[in-house]
Order: C-alpha cells, then structure tokens, then sequence
C-alpha cells in the first residue's frame, strides 16, 4: 500500500511539471521538450542551495527564476531567430545538459543530511502527502487565476487565433516567451520536489520526463474532450489527477513485475495508448 | 486620417520569385472616408491593407496614421486606431475560447492586459446588451465556445468586437467571401452601419461588384501594384454596377 502511496506523491509533485506542459502545449500549442533540461535544472539548483544551507523559503524563488531563464531562452531562440519551437527546445535542453552537469560538479548529490521540504516537518509519509498537496495546489490556483484574468485572456487567445491576438493588441512573441518561461519555472519546480523526495539529484533523472508530463496532460485531455468540459479549473484540475493516474499505473506496472529497466518502455507505451485510443476507437466505430 | 507616400512592397527581392507587389503607391484617405478597394488577384490591394493594418511592412515608402509615423509600427502596435475584420471568420475570432472572453479581449485592444480579472456582472451585461442588437438570438450565449458558431455569425461578432474599445479605422479584408449572399448583406450593412454610426474611417477589399457600387464614399481600382482608377463620391454616385463591371473587360 506504501507503494502506491509514494506513488501518489510523486504524481503531485510531478503534477507542476504537468501544469507546465499544459501551458506550454494546450495553451500555446508549442511541444517543449526544454522540460527534460529544466525538470533537471530546477532538482540541481536545488540540491546546490539546500547543501550550502540555504532554507527552503529561499531556494524557492531561485529554482522558479532559473526554470524561467530557461524557458525565456526557448521562447527566444524560437520567436526572435524563428526557429523551430520543438528544435528551440531540444537545442536549450542539450545545453542544459552540460550546465546542470558543471553546476552540480558531479553526476549525483545525495540529500539525506540536509533540511528540505519533506523533513522540515513530521508526520511521516502523511506529511510528505500534505506538502505535496500543498505545493500542487498553490500551483493549480495561482496558474487558474492567471488565465482567469485578462492577461490569462491574452494568452489564451495567443496560442489560439495568432491573428486575432495581434489584432487585438496582443504581442504574441512576448506572450510566448512569457508563457514558456512560466511553464519551466513549474517543471524546475517539480524538480525541486521530486530530489527531495527521493533525497538525491541525479544528472540524468530530467531523461524523457517531458513524456510523462505530455502523457498526464493527455489523461486528463481525454476526460475533458469525453465529456466536454470547459470550465478551466475542472481541466487543471483533471491535468493533476492525470499526473497521478500516471504514477500509479507506473506503481502498477513494476508491482506486477516488469524490470525497472523497462519502465520507459512502459512509459512510451502507456503515452502511445492514450494517445491511439481515440483514433482506434473510431476506426472500430 | 491614414497616408502612404510611395510605398514599395517587394516580397522576395533578388530572388527568381521576386513579387513587385506596390510600386510608388501613395494614398490619402481622409477621416472618416468609407473607401472600398477592388481589383483583380494579384492587383496588390490585399497588400495594401495589410500595409495600413501593419501586419507586413513596406520595402520602402511612409505611412502615417493621424499624423503618427506608423511605417516600422508592428499591428499589434496600431491596434489602438485599428480594429480588423478578416476574409476568415476564424482569423477575427479565438475559437476555442468563449465569447465573453473574445469580447474581453476585444474590449482591451488599446489597452494593456493585465493581471486582474476584468469580466465582472458590469462587463457581462455590456457584452450581452451589445450581442442583442444583432438580432441572432447570441446574447444568451456569451459561455459557449466561439468555434460553435456559424461564420455569418463570427463575422457580425468581429464586427460588433470592433467597437468594443476606442477605434478610428475599420478595415475589411473580403469580410463576407466566405459567407452565402444573405449572411453577406447582413455583415455588409453591419458593417456600413457602424462605420457611419461610430465616425470610423473604413477600408473594404472586395470582389463583389454591386457591393463596390452601393457601398463606400470612394472607390479605388487597383492594377499591378498601382492605383489606375480613383472615384470621389460625388463621380461614384453616377455610377452604374454596368460601369464597374466594364473596368475589368
């Protein structure tokens, strides 16, 4: 049971990521797989603050700013030099690569004897719970009362109609930079969350994360198209419970015994299933 | 109202494709002026607009817009004189988003979006007193997704959009092409009608010739790149639909 519960939280934690990648590909139709390198910096960035002895409090706002630098980089690689969005991002990923590795030093950091977020209080795995509820739902609320507001109208409106939004007075470029920077801030968040959790940052543990992001988003894009929702917070909300379901199955798949070695094999099935079920649904149709 | 000197507009210059889309093209259209463009494809009058509109620049030549040199100005920067109607309806609108949030939107054109909810009760029943006077039966319909709706229906809410903020220049690009004739003369004296409610200086690309006749204070013939016809209203009011037609035999 302890296993699908270490599941659950590792499915909140992710569930920033998740709302990220909703931003940037729901929102701005943009595919970022700047999500691997910033999924990493953010654990990185991390695990070099709470070492030197920084309190959590502080290393927050320098992972959400790093994640953003980021996907700012991305934004402008992809607007100003009209590159690509999708090679924008897998050229910032790869970069990132080699930064995370020369500010880390090393390929792993262990995080056992330092103060984070998970051992600040105690309760256990009922405190790790309610802090990783705690984080994903600050999320969920602070990113549904942005595309609530009129600024949230605009970049909305940006990824949907691009010559409504110049029209209307939108500068579609910057929204877009804006945007992505926004979503990595999330992803480096969530980085932030999950070295915690399993007290080591690891070099290459950001490696095909952006999968699992586009798979929750995708979960909980089926039960929205399904039964046609459209009220926003049902849909971020429906984006976290994605990330969960995800976790879980993940938990499913190794507690029946598959090698952990196959797990993103499972991963990309997983995804690939999701992703066919509506198109073999409706050629059996 | 809106000035170009001897604009010059190249796309692809130097290359084998090289369009000479405007050559030496300079126009004045005074406030308030209803001018309607026509023109064969390729005459340059799409071109034009999208000169006026911003949305792509001249190669060469100066545009003024109230007095305000606009030539480097992106769209997105005039659109505190321009509202916009595109031959697409689904250009004009967000389609995946509500009405009440294309309204929001177009009620912020020459304004800044910022970070606090602007959809109140207030802004709701404006919206909705607004949509009512189209007659369509869309006013209780301010939830629902803009892609629902019919293209007639989009454009006549493009139009009424327009209106929403500040705005002194309405231009119509082939607002009505893709729409059938009686949902075209329903945007067409729409759009007539608020030009000359609201004082707005407008300029509509068509191919239509009778609408080219009954609609407008000024008619512009277009020719590769160039303006070869230019009827004030007092000629045009002479004209007949046959005289238009004959332009292009």
């Amino acid at each position: 049971m302890d296993f699908y519960f270490s599941a659950l939280i590792l499915g909140l934690c992710l569930s920033l990521m998740a709302l990220g990648i909703f931003i940037s590909m729901k929102i701005f139709r943009i595919p970022d797989i700047t999500t691997d390198g910033s999924y990493t910096l953010g654990a990185v960035v991390a695990a070099l603050c709470l070492t030197k002895g920084l309190p959590v409090a502080a290393t927050i706002p320098i992972v959400l700013l790093a994640g953003a630098i980021a996907g700012a980089v991305t934004g402008l690689v992809h607007t100003r030099l009209r590159i690509d969005a999708l090679l924008s991002g897998i050229l910032v990923m790869t970069a990132l690569y080699s930064v995370n590795l020369s500010l880390l030093g090393r390929s792993n950091v262990p995080l056992l004897n330092v103060a984070h977020v998970f051992n600040l209080v105690q309760g256990g795995i009922t405190a790790e719970l309610v802090v990783s509820l705690v984080f994903s739902a600050v999320a969920l609320f602070l990113i549904g009362y942005v595309l609530k507001t009129d600024f949230g109208i605009a970049m909305r409106a940006t990824g949907n109609s691009t010559t409504m939004s110049r029209a209307a007075g939108v500068h579609v470029d910057r929204m877009k930079i804006i945007g992505l920077a926004i979503a990595n801030a999330l992803t480096a968040l969530s980085g932030f969350l999950v070295c915690q959790y399993q007290s080591f940052t690891d070099i290459n543990m950001g490696i095909g994360i952006v999968i699992i992001g586009l798979g929750s988003v995708l979960i909980g894009d089926a039960v929205i198209a399904w039964f046609r929702i459209s009220n926003l917070w049902l849909q971020l909300m429906l984006v976290v419970a994605g990330s969960i379901i995800f976790q879980m199955v993940l938990a499913f798949v190794l507690s029946i015994g598959v090698d952990p070695n196959l797990l993103k094999l499972a991963t990309a099935v997983f995804v690939l299933l999701i992703v066919a079920l509506p198109v073999i649904k409706r050629r059996a149709a | 109202m809106i000035r170009l000197t001897n604009i010059e507009k190249y796309y692809n210059k130097g290359m084998p494709n090289e369009v000479h889309a405007l050559k030496q093209l300079s126009l004045d259209i005074a406030d308030k002026e209803f001018v309607v463009l026509i023109g064969s494809n390729g005459s340059g009058k799409s071109t034009l607009l999208n000169m006026i509109a911003g949305a792509e620049l001249p190669t060469e030549g100066r545009i003024e817009i109230n007095g305000t040199d606009v030539t480097r100005l992106p769209d997105y920067k005039r659109s505190k004189w321009i509202a916009r109607v595109f031959q697409n309806p689904l250009s004009g609108t967000a389609p995946e988003l509500t009405i009440l949030d294309n309204f929001r939107l177009a009620a912020l054109r020459t304004q800044s979006k910022k970070l606090s909810i602007g959809i109140s009760d207030r802004f709701r029943s404006e919206v909705k007193e607004r949509i009512s006077h189209l007659g369509m039966g869309l006013e209780n319909k301010l939830n629902q997704q803009m892609g629902t709706l019919s293209g007639g229906q989009r454009q006549a809410l493009t139009l009424v959009m327009s209106i929403m903020d500040d705005v002194q220049v309405l231009l119509l690009d082939e607002p009505t092409a893709a729409l059938d004739p009686r949902s075209a003369q329903t945007i067409l004296q729409a759009a007539d009608n608020i030009i000359k409610e609201y004082n707005l200086t407008g300029v509509l690309v068509t191919h239509n010739m009778k609408d080219a006749h009954q609609y407008g204070t000024r008619l512009i013939q277009m020719a590769e790149g160039n303006i070869i016809r230019d009827i004030s209203t007092t000629e045009k009011s002479k004209l007949a639909v046959t005289d238009i037609f004959g332009w292009f035999s």
